[in-house]
């Protein structure tokens, strides 16, 4: 225990020591969250809009008052028909029209409610979404004030209607965080040793081959949970993304997660020779089929029957499922147990694998 | 031996921060010479070889290689040098011949006498008929006669080899140094640093470098006469305990 | 006592150690020397532990490395090729770290590395990776050593290092010799098999010679001249194509030359020399040291 103890302080040495792995492991993946988040998110000031006022009564037009004394909006153009709306989106730098129905200011007094569209250019999905709650608020707090039931506010979503944005691509960002940290650094961090020589003189020594492998995994276990532990914490405090399932089963399959990507890491470096092939391994074999093939970025049901196929046996495929299911949809162990079971079964077989590989000698 | 110095060093610093790896270097070398640069592991001798080759830039002092003044004119010195480490001298993964070929392009060879010249020292070497097999599977004493080669293919005035023969068998170390004396011979001045002591015997002057400084500066004889003793080896120790 | 008996080892196609047999006596400071490719590290391999031969048998003081690997491994002190250490720990981490692993302390086997590791103590918080390459070659041996074990295994522990430090290197072996450590070391260097009990001269694989160095040198049977004059390079040119010659190269400020007949021939090679206008001959017969007996064992396999 003695020795595993001192072989984990060495690896918490060589960690601390060397600024690039401080980088990946603390710096990147905070970087990635408010670079994925705040590009999405930031808030917006002076977006041009346009207006088709079908009613061109006073409400509407205190309304545009409104909109305008706001600083979010200005108008650029003043429609007359439904006509141009599209032009005005392909054209110019519009992000967002704004349509009041015909007799508005008649129909809010008669009824005590009026309808107003809002059509946003989804092509930038947080924009569009920014701007119309802007809008929808605005327009609330106009009906308000007249003690009423207020202005409807229709809101349509135009190039994008589902809006995935922000929230959708957290559980990308963790797959594709935890992966990079538990497998390529651990990977780089064993193969440097074959490389510098010393691994011939742990092998020698009395420390157990499990004892080597295991001394080098923990410092990577713990720095992936603070990852995690970050991650959520960002997107929860900073982006307002719920936890709607149990934050233990979340925790739990994360860490289930990270020793998938931590046996890979181990898998990988017991066939590369050094630094430089471990890291490519990494981000070939594991970067990018994450980034392009997992549904991180592009939609698996979009993609061609082979690729769907190949994205089974992707593990951050069913990570990211089983995240998007525990974290925006709420669901429990029972929604999930299938892709569980699946993450378990790579794990089985890639430490299979690298313990096969992993040998006490160093022919074969 | 004619006269013509092809290296002047003239007060030579150079400073990293507040670390002088060369302190006020001054010697020259005359065309056709095997000059030898000894010294400890970090006496300074990599750094005045990079220098000398225009590598790096000195901190102050006149370094002229070949004509030209290291600071001013690096380029032109490059032209004229050939170089070989120990550490990486040829392409594992390309064959004799493209090694050779792309280091004819490198250094401006027009393709007529690079096959010419190309093919003389290859043959020369006994290794022509071998020219398509890859340099990853010849013996590393090949692979450093071969490294050699490549050095002087543009007929270089000056060849630096750093530590040339680090783990070479003695007889190819010494057919290692035929080379050298034939290249010299052809008029080639030949700069080389090494840790084999019996090897410093076989320079016509050698340097020896301790603390950044040269300690000493003669032929073979000269300093074993001096310091009194029978080997090189004598004469190392003796200054740079 | 180590035994080695009709080793050998092929990686593909490429046979790196052949049919090797020879012992080493406990206590002894053995060298096996031979140029880079020659088999000295795959040799050393098979005795640690991490390589298993193709063929034949190994014995290293009663045990077998292959069946009892952990314990060969617990009694070895193993320094490879490569500067072994941390570069970004310090010399008293790596040091803490070796003894840990080894399951000891430094206080423990304090004594056996003490004169070693006095010299480097005062840099004791430096990085390894900033230090000389003598104070390098200490910490790896201090590491190699703290577990106190029977028998030292340093594999071209001087290669690259400069002349003053090999020699405080070797000085360094002798004290751990006589301490009662078997050392077996690996180097390229010739002038180095003097330091040695005993040595073993490899090359492709194959052992030339396993004697102690006087010996090897007593078995030569040539006659031995050492050549200088105005200029070598001709001179070794003229020599080699003279009738008489069975070869000549150069060695040190001498060229070493050997004749194809029995007697000294010093009067027939002053003329052949003069006759090729070469001046201030100085022809002396020489004793051989290693490397001419390394010369003459390659040359007597290769014909």
């Amino acid at each position: 225990m003695n020795r595993f103890l001192a072989f984990v302080k060495k690896e918490f040495l060589h960690i601390f020591r060397d600024v690039r792995t401080m980088m990946i492991l603390f710096i990147m993946p905070i970087a990635q969250i408010l670079i994925f988040g705040f590009a999405i998110t930031t808030e917006i000031k002076n977006a041009s809009i346009a207006i088709l006022d079908k009613s061109k009564d006073e409400v509407t037009r205190e309304l545009t008052q409104k909109l305008l004394a706001s600083d979010y909006y200005t108008v650029s153009d003043y429609l007359s028909s439904e006509a141009e709306i599209e032009s005005s989106f392909t054209k110019g730098r519009n992000k967002m029209v704004v349509v009041y129905e015909p007799q508005f200011a008649q129909n809010y007094e008669k009824n005590g409610v009026a309808k107003v569209q809002l059509l946003c250019d989804a092509s930038d999905p947080n924009t569009a979404r920014i701007l119309s709650q802007y809008a929808t608020g605005i327009f609330a707090s106009y009906g308000e004030m007249a003690q009423s039931n207020g202005i409807q506010a229709e809101v349509r979503m135009y190039y994008n209607e589902n809006l995935d944005g922000f929230y959708m691509s957290i559980p990308g960002i963790m797959a594709m965080i935890l992966m990079l940290v538990s497998a390529m650094m651990t990977s780089i961090s064993i193969t440097r040793e074959k490389e510098l020589g010393s691994m011939e003189v742990l092998l020698i020594s009395p420390l157990k081959p499990i004892q080597i492998i295991f001394g080098k995994v923990t410092p990577y276990i713990l720095m992936a949970i603070v990852n995690i532990l970050s991650i959520l914490a960002l997107s929860y405090w900073v982006f307002n993304v719920p936890v709607k399932g149990s934050m233990a089963l979340l925790l739990f399959e994360c860490i289930l997660f990270t020793v998938l990507a931590l046996s890979l890491g181990i898998l990988i470096s017991t066939v590369a020779k050094n630094q430089m092939v471990a890291m490519f391994m990494s981000l070939f074999a594991l970067m990018l089929p994450v980034i392009l093939l997992s549904g991180f970025i592009f939609p698996i049901d979009n993609m061609p029957l082979v690729l769907q196929w190949l994205s089974n046996i992707i593990p951050p495929k069913w990570f990211i499922i089983i995240v998007k299911t525990i974290m925006l949809k709420g669901g429990g162990l029972a929604h999930v147990w299938k892709e569980t079971l699946i993450l378990v079964a790579f794990i089985v077989v890639f430490v299979g694998l690298s313990v096969k590989k992993f040998n006490v000698r160093l022919q074969d | 031996m004619e006269n013509e110095q092809v290296i002047i060093v003239r007060d030579l610093v150079k400073k990293f921060g507040d670390f002088t790896a060369n302190a006020g270097l001054n010697f020259h070398v005359d065309k056709g010479e095997i000059f030898g640069f000894l010294g400890a592991n970090g006496a300074g001798k990599t750094t005045a070889m990079r220098i000398l080759c225009g590598l790096s830039s000195p901190t102050s002092g006149l370094v002229e290689v070949a004509g030209y003044n290291v600071k001013t004119h690096a380029e032109e010195v490059k032209k004229r040098i050939g170089y070989m480490s120990q550490k990486f001298s040829l392409f594992e993964d390309l064959t004799i011949w493209e090694n050779m070929r792309f280091f004819s392009t490198v250094y401006g060879m027009n393709k007529t006498a690079f096959k010419e010249r190309g093919e003389m020292l290859l043959r020369k070497l006994e290794l022509f008929e071998k020219r398509n097999r890859l340099v990853s599977t010849l013996s590393l004493g090949w692979k450093q006669k071969l490294a050699f080669t490549v050095a002087i293919l543009h007929e270089p005035s000056i060849v630096f080899l750093d530590e040339p023969t680090g783990g070479v068998d003695p007889i190819t170390r010494r057919q290692f140094w035929e080379m050298i004396y034939e290249a010299a011979d052809n008029g080639i001045t030949v700069f080389v640093t090494t840790h084999y002591m019996d090897e410093a015997e076989y320079c016509n002057r050698v340097t020896i470098m301790v603390d950044g400084r040269i300690d000493a500066l003669d032929t073979p004889a000269k300093l074993k006469e001096k310091y009194q003793v029978n080997s090189m080896n004598d004469v190392f120790l003796a200054l740079a305990r | 006592m180590i035994q080695f008996t009709n080793i050998s080892k092929s990686f593909d196609e490429v046979k790196a150690v052949r049919n090797v047999s020879l012992s080493i006596d406990e206590g002894q400071l053995f060298g096996f020397i031979g140029p880079d490719g020659a088999g000295k590290t795959t040799l050393f391999r098979m005795l640690n532990s991490l390589l298993i031969a193709d063929e034949g048998s190994i014995e290293l003081f009663g045990l077998d490395p292959h069946k009892d690997y952990k314990k060969v491994r617990q009694i070895i002190g193993y320094m490879p090729g490569k500067f072994s250490l941390y570069y970004d720990l310090s010399i008293e981490e790596n040091l803490n770290f070796f003894a840990t692993v080894f399951g000891t302390t430094i206080e423990e086997n304090y004594h056996l590395i003490e004169d070693i590791y006095k010299q480097i103590e005062p840099f004791k918080k430096r990085h390894a990776g900033k230090l000389s390459g003598g104070m390098k070659q200490k910490l790896a041996l201090c590491c190699a050593l703290i577990h106190k074990p029977k028998l030292l295994l340093l594999d071209e522990p001087t290669t690259g290092v400069d002349a003053v430090s090999r020699r405080e290197f070797w000085d360094m072996l002798k004290s751990l010799k006589s301490k009662g450590i078997t050392i077996v070391v690996s180097t390229p260097y010739m002038d180095e098999a003097g330091m040695c009990d005993s040595v073993a001269l490899m090359q492709n694989g194959q052992i030339h010679a396993v004697e102690s160095p006087k010996a090897i040198v007593d078995n030569f049977q040539k006659e031995l001249l050492a050549v200088k004059c105005n200029d070598m390079y001709k001179a070794l040119l003229t020599l080699r194509n003279y009738e008489n010659c069975y070869n000549v190269y150069p060695f040190g400020e001498y060229l070493h030359y050997i004749d194809k007949r029995d007697s000294k021939p010093i009067e027939d090679i002053n003329d052949c020399l003069l006759k090729h206008d070469l001046q201030e001959i100085e022809i002396n017969p020489v004793k051989p040291d290693i490397e001419d007996c390394f010369i003459e064992l390659t040359r007597k396999l290769s014909v």
